[in-house]
């Protein structure tokens, strides 16, 4: 089963990465680019039957930080190979 | 018995002979060097080093990995039972991501690299650890990383001013740290984290031997104890 995590800054943490693409992006001449926030997106390959509350733990103790992170679950529809 | 130190070294670290070096000028003991497939440390410590570096090679967060290995396990429980810790750069890192230290450590707010001479403010002089400098004394220690921006929420950072645990500050923008916070103690006291090296600033041809002191009044505490 392939899951995604998605893991960003929570509001209110200062995101210097996101800002400098902001800055970029302006300077580009993209104009009306309100904010820029950037994370970081981890896929998983995970057994079929991975429970919810392992994944959970998973982003817990490592693949976030819950001081500054939040994290979201994206589990995705396996792929019909042979449909 | 003389002062029984340990510096732990993990994969990336590259200050753990600077810190090996100033210990041992310091007490006069060589310390042992632990590596972090260890799966224990050596008993009877007085101190514990986790020196700076690029642990992991900062993959996922700063100390993220370090964080998480069997050695770092091993720390936890050694400064569970009062053992002192210093975690300078990465070992700072290292030490907020396993949970003895509030915050975290984030990009710095320049993006830049940062490596020069910084002011501090010593504003704890009562830890182990600080207890060689004078309240409010200007020391000057080297700082050299990325990440070394303090981030902890407004409550958090409350908390740990009212308790005292903020042991240096900032004299100067250096990397955008919440209130300009530089070094913090555990409620215990004896784990400190800091992001500028003292143990570059051991004599006087480094330009500096601000650093000397805190090894020094670590050292006469431990032995004194």
């Amino acid at each position: 089963m392939k899951v995604h995590i998605h893991v960003s800054l929570k509001p209110g943490v200062l995101d210097p990465q996101g800002r400098a693409i902001h800055h970029e992006l302006e300077a580009l001449g993209f104009s009306g680019v309100n904010d820029v926030r950037a994370g970081k997106l981890i896929e998983l390959d995970v057994a079929d039957g991975t429970s919810d509350d392992d994944l959970d733990q998973m982003c817990r103790k490592l693949l976030a930080n819950m001081v500054i992170e939040n994290y979201r679950i994206e589990k995705l529809e396996p792929k019909r190979e042979n449909a | 018995m003389g002062f029984r130190s340990a510096v732990i070294t993990f994969p990336g670290s590259n200050c753990d002979r600077d810190m090996a070096v100033a210990l041992e000028q310091v007490s006069g003991s060589a310390p042992i060097r632990v590596w972090h497939g260890d799966a224990d440390l050596p008993d009877r410590l007085d101190f514990i080093a986790l020196p700076g570096g690029f642990s992991y090679g900062d993959y996922l967060r700063s100390g993220a990995m370090a964080a998480r290995s069997p050695i770092t396990k091993a720390v936890v429980e050694a400064a569970g039972k009062g053992v002192p810790v210093l975690g300078v750069c990465n070992g700072f890192q290292v030490l907020t991501e396993s949970g003895l230290l509030p915050g975290a450590l984030m990009r710095n707010a320049s993006q830049n690299f940062v490596c020069r001479d910084v002011p501090l403010k010593v504003e704890n002089n009562q830890s182990l650890f600080t207890a060689g400098y004078e309240a409010g004394e200007t020391i000057h220690i080297p700082v050299a990383h990325h990440d070394g921006n303090f981030f902890a929420d407004e409550e958090t950072l409350d908390r740990i001013e009212g308790q005292g645990r903020v042991a240096f500050r900032y004299l100067d923008t250096v990397n955008g740290s919440r209130r300009d916070i530089a070094g913090v103690l555990n409620e215990a006291g004896n784990v400190l984290g800091m992001m500028p090296h003292p143990e570059r600033a051991i004599e006087e041809t480094h330009g500096g031997s601000d650093g000397r002191a805190l090894f020094e009044n670590a050292v006469k505490g431990l032995v004194r104890a």
